[in-house]
């Protein structure tokens, strides 16, 4: 057993998640305090060429796992692989991001494994050689700090909550076989909307809810588009068929941790407000004083949306030239 | 097609969670207790299935004793018999309760089990999936659809920035995702059948586990609420244009946002 960071990169067509990124720079930090190092593991097919970007977030190692039956993502396939590549490197913590497919394939390693799981950390540390996480429960209600006991110990990291810093690291590949069964499962068809900024990773949030009126979302999606955001929704807008259940912010939707959170016409009902009271700052436009979202926003302003939003979308694109 | 639907009993969600005295654990006094609602999709899903095509649902809930709530509501919407495996005083972590749940069913029969993708308590993540892990099935999480073929099951699936389509071979774990269908109500009729239909209580002994390898591995040192936001700040100006001109100057030059 090694004092290792084991950082496991997520691709999406092509190019490492920013939250690998945020994973390295959190493995460093942790390979501080441990001392040992920081080591990747890609997984995939044809992949040689884009991992040794990881290098220059300090990763010291490189461990490919190329095999044509990792082509797509299926937990258990990459579940095979990444056991192997975890028994043969021995780290004493495995990272990733706390993505669709990060959640599953860590929650499926932990019982293979039989190893302690901490989903959706925000803050990772070490004292006293126990692993230490801080993660949100009752949907971010609550915080609890937890010990992660045994070793390895695995953690899915929130996206957006880890600094990202350049560190140069050896970044030497080197391949491992892996004996890849699975149990059938198979990919048969993938959908992307192009260009659309995921709601999780986003620096920038703009929800609409159900001061909206309606599905059209015109003035919310150009104020997004002025920032660079991602779109979200209130469950009331979900439910009225306005906007995908993927767009939901909330308890029972998507939690989110952007730099920046506009919600437009929604109210700030608890299960609301438990999805994005993490953001850096929270932007409130609401016509109603008297919104629970408002006590919480830390700049607010009071008046229609549809004057309001088309108005600062402007201003926005004019600050920005 | 016989289906398993694992199901969790968990504060409703408009509930304000406080930290008890021990520090560890929340104020449970004078919550009110509700099925999780991504479990409640797993119900709704399973009847739905069982409706086209016959077969039975069997609830398996891990929990307290007040737990059979949940499951008895499950039966007021139309599952046929809950199992209710209560582990006493031990202390569980997701991985843990996922090995009861893998003993629990082990000896059933199923030919596909729908769980939620996860329960908004702990927010885990985690427990559906080890559960196929440990049964050494396939499984599927965050379904929005799904629809049985010829000795599988296919499911879209919502991923970031955007959905995919999996083929599963039955028996297949699958876990629900909002949008995968609108939960039915309990009826009056559904509530008097649903007392008379079968609902056993087992310990971890009957379940044939040891407490041994139950230990937790996740352990909690402290709970507590996240930082009180000091927000209130309400925009004032002549205009639109006035309040939206200040707003675009603080997140520059205050907030540094934008
Ligand atoms: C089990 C359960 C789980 C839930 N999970 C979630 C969840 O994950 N996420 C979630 O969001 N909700 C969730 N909810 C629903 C939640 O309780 C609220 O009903 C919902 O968040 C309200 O959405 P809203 O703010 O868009 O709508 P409303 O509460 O109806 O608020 C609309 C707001 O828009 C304002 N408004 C209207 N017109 C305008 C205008 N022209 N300009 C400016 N402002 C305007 C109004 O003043 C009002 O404040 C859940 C509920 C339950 C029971
Ligand atoms: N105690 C439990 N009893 C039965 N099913 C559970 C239990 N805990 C979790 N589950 C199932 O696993 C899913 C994911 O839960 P979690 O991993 O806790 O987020 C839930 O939606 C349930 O379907």
């Amino acid at each position: 057993m090694t004092q290792n960071i084991l950082v496991v990169a997520e691709q999406a067509e092509g190019t490492f998640r920013k939250v690998t990124f945020e994973a390295l720079s959190a493995g460093l930090r942790l390979a501080g305090q441990m001392g040992g190092e920081v080591q990747a593991v890609v997984m995939g097919n044809d992949i040689e060429a884009a991992a040794s970007e990881l290098g220059r977030y300090g990763a010291e190692k490189i461990w490919l796992a190329d095999d044509g039956a990792l082509s797509d993502f299926t937990t258990e396939a990459y579940t095979d692989a990444l056991a192997q590549v975890v028994t043969h490197s021995q780290p004493a913590v495995v990272l990733m991001g706390a993505t669709t497919q990060g959640k599953d394939l860590a929650a499926r390693l932990s019982a293979r494994l039989n190893a302690a799981l901490g989903s959706d950390v925000m803050g990772l540390h070490v004292d006293n050689g126990q692993v230490l996480a801080t993660r949100p429960m009752y949907g971010g209600k609550i915080l609890a700090d937890v010990a992660l006991v045994g070793s390895p110990v695995i953690v899915s990291l929130r996206p957006n909550t880890q600094v990202i810093t350049e560190k140069q690291g050896t970044g030497a590949l080197e391949k491992v076989t892996v004996t890849v069964s699975g149990t059938g499962v198979q990919v048969v068809d993938k959908q992307f909307e192009s260009g659309k900024v995921e709601l999780t990773e986003a620096a920038s949030v703009v929800t609409g809810g159900w001061g909206m009126g309606g599905s059209d979302y015109s003035v919310v999606e150009a104020l997004a588009e002025t920032l660079g955001a991602a779109v979200g929704a209130s469950r009331s807008a979900v439910d009225e068929g306005w906007r995908s259940a993927a767009d939901q912010v909330g308890q029972t939707g998507k939690t989110v941790s952007p730099n920046l959170y506009v919600a437009c016409g929604v109210s700030g009902a608890i299960q609301h407000l438990a999805g994005m009271s993490s953001s850096k700052v929270i932007v409130a436009i609401n016509k109603d004083p008297e919104a629970p979202i408002i006590a919480k926003a830390d700049y607010a302003i009071v008046g229609d949306l549809f004057e309001v939003v088309p108005a600062l979308t402007e201003e926005i694109r004019k600050i920005k030239g | 097609m016989e289906i398993l639907v694992l199901l969790k009993q968990v504060p409703s969600t408009e509930a304000l969670i406080e930290v008890a005295d021990d520090g560890v654990s929340i104020k449970t006094e004078g919550l009110r207790f509700v099925i999780n609602p991504y479990d409640e999709l797993a119900v709704e899903e399973a009847l739905r299935i069982r409706e086209a095509q016959g077969g039975t649902v069997t609830i398996v809930s891990v929990g307290p004793a007040k737990a059979a709530e949940a499951i008895r509501t499950g039966l007021a919407m139309g599952a046929d018999k809950g199992i209710l495996v209560n582990p006493g005083d031990l202390n569980c972590d997701g991985l843990a309760v996922a090995k009861i749940l893998a003993a629990a069913i082990k000896p059933l029969s199923y030919d596909l089990i729908i769980a939620g993708h996860r329960a908004v308590d702990d927010d885990n993540f985690q427990t559906a999936t080890a559960v196929a892990e440990l049964l050494g099935i396939a499984n599927v999480s965050m379904v929005i659809k799904q629809e049985l073929l010829d000795g599988k099951i296919r499911c879209q699936c919502t991923v970031e920035g955007g959905t995919k389509t999996v083929d599963a071979p039955l028996p297949a774990l699958i876990a629900a995702q909002r949008g995968l269908n609108k939960p039915r109500f309990t009826s009056m009729s559904g509530i008097m059948k649903a007392k008379k239909k079968p609902l056993e209580t087992k310990s971890l002994a009957d379940v044939g586990i040891d407490i041994d390898g139950l230990q937790p591995l996740v352990q909690v040192k402290a709970l507590r609420l996240p930082e009180e936001r000091s927000g209130g700040r309400i925009i004032e100006g002549d205009s639109v244009q006035a309040k939206v001109s200040e707003l675009a100057r603080l997140l520059r030059e205050e907030a540094k946002v934008i």
